[in-house]
């Protein structure tokens, strides 16, 4: 069965996460990211930030709830017993840190198929509380055909 | 501003313990469990519970700002999974710095366990 390119350019209902100085912690400790710009709100504001900074792939924890809606989408059709993870590119901006408010919106950027892989590209574009582009996430998942 | 010069590399080292992806798990929100349930993973065809990709693409970029200065640093990061990683295995990032250009520098990457890929064609802009 061929891709179903119909649904390229789909956008889906923006999400809203309020980002905490205990989960940054807690995605920090399970990265293994020591830096205590990430854990400590006083070595945080000595660096000049307003509280404790969000590591880059924290961009996962504030997008995950925007880039579900499209990988279950009966339209876009995706096959999640054949679904990998192919490749990732983040694009960041300003700095994160608790106390923001980020609002990420998802869009089937493409889909396209080439050696009996079927290739769906989801873009997030997250925002901050300013309107500041905090970081553009590109996901491409690879799905193998039958 | 930070110096650095084409062909300066980094390398970091991380053994994820039997428990890691749990964890990662409800740090992340990501609870496929292919990464979580030993019976399911297997039942798919895994050897068993396999790493986060994006857990292991969360290395590579701790790799960079460790290595370049801190979290500000890093402006895009873009990678390739390849394969699978599993736990109480090593795994080794390397990166190596490619071009330095004004207020920028472009470094490739990879992640490796046991020799095998699991990460390829890093490609990172840092701001100097």
């Amino acid at each position: 069965m061929p891709v179903n390119t119909d649904a390229i350019g789909k956008t889906y209902p923006a999400t809203r996460y309020a980002v905490g100085r205990e989960k940054i912690k807690e995605y920090a400790s399970a990265v293994g990211e020591h830096n205590p710009i990430h854990l400590d709100p006083e070595v945080a504001r000595t660096a000049g930030f307003a509280d404790v900074v969000a590591p880059p792939m924290f961009a996962v924890v504030y997008s995950n709830a925007a880039i579900l809606p499209g990988l279950f989408d009966p339209e876009v059709g995706i096959d999640f017993a054949h679904m990998v993870h192919g490749s990732q590119e983040f694009r960041w901006g300003p700095l994160v840190v608790a106390g923001d408010e980020i609002t990420t919106t998802a869009t089937l950027s493409d889909v396209s198929e080439r050696g009996g892989m079927g290739f769906y590209v989801f873009e997030t574009d997250s925002r901050n509380q300013d309107g500041e582009t905090v970081c553009i996430g590109t996901w491409t998942n690879i799905v193998r055909m039958g | 501003m930070i110096s650095m010069d084409a062909g300066d590399t980094f390398e970091l080292k991380v053994t994820p313990d039997r428990y890691l992806t749990v964890r990662y798990a409800g740090a992340s929100g990501d609870f496929n469990p292919i990464h979580i349930d030993e019976e399911f993973a297997t039942q798919v065809g895994l050897p068993g519970r396999i790493l986060h990709g994006l857990w292991t693409m969360a290395q590579v970029a701790r790799a960079h700002t460790e290595a370049l200065g801190g979290p500000d640093k890093l402006e895009r990061l873009s990678v390739q999974f390849r394969g699978m990683g599993v736990m109480e295995e090593e795994v080794v990032v390397t990166g190596t710095v490619r071009e330095v250009d004004g207020e920028r520098a472009t470094v490739s990457s990879e992640a490796t366990q046991n020799g095998k890929r699991i990460i390829r064609n890093g490609e990172a802009t840092i701001r100097l």
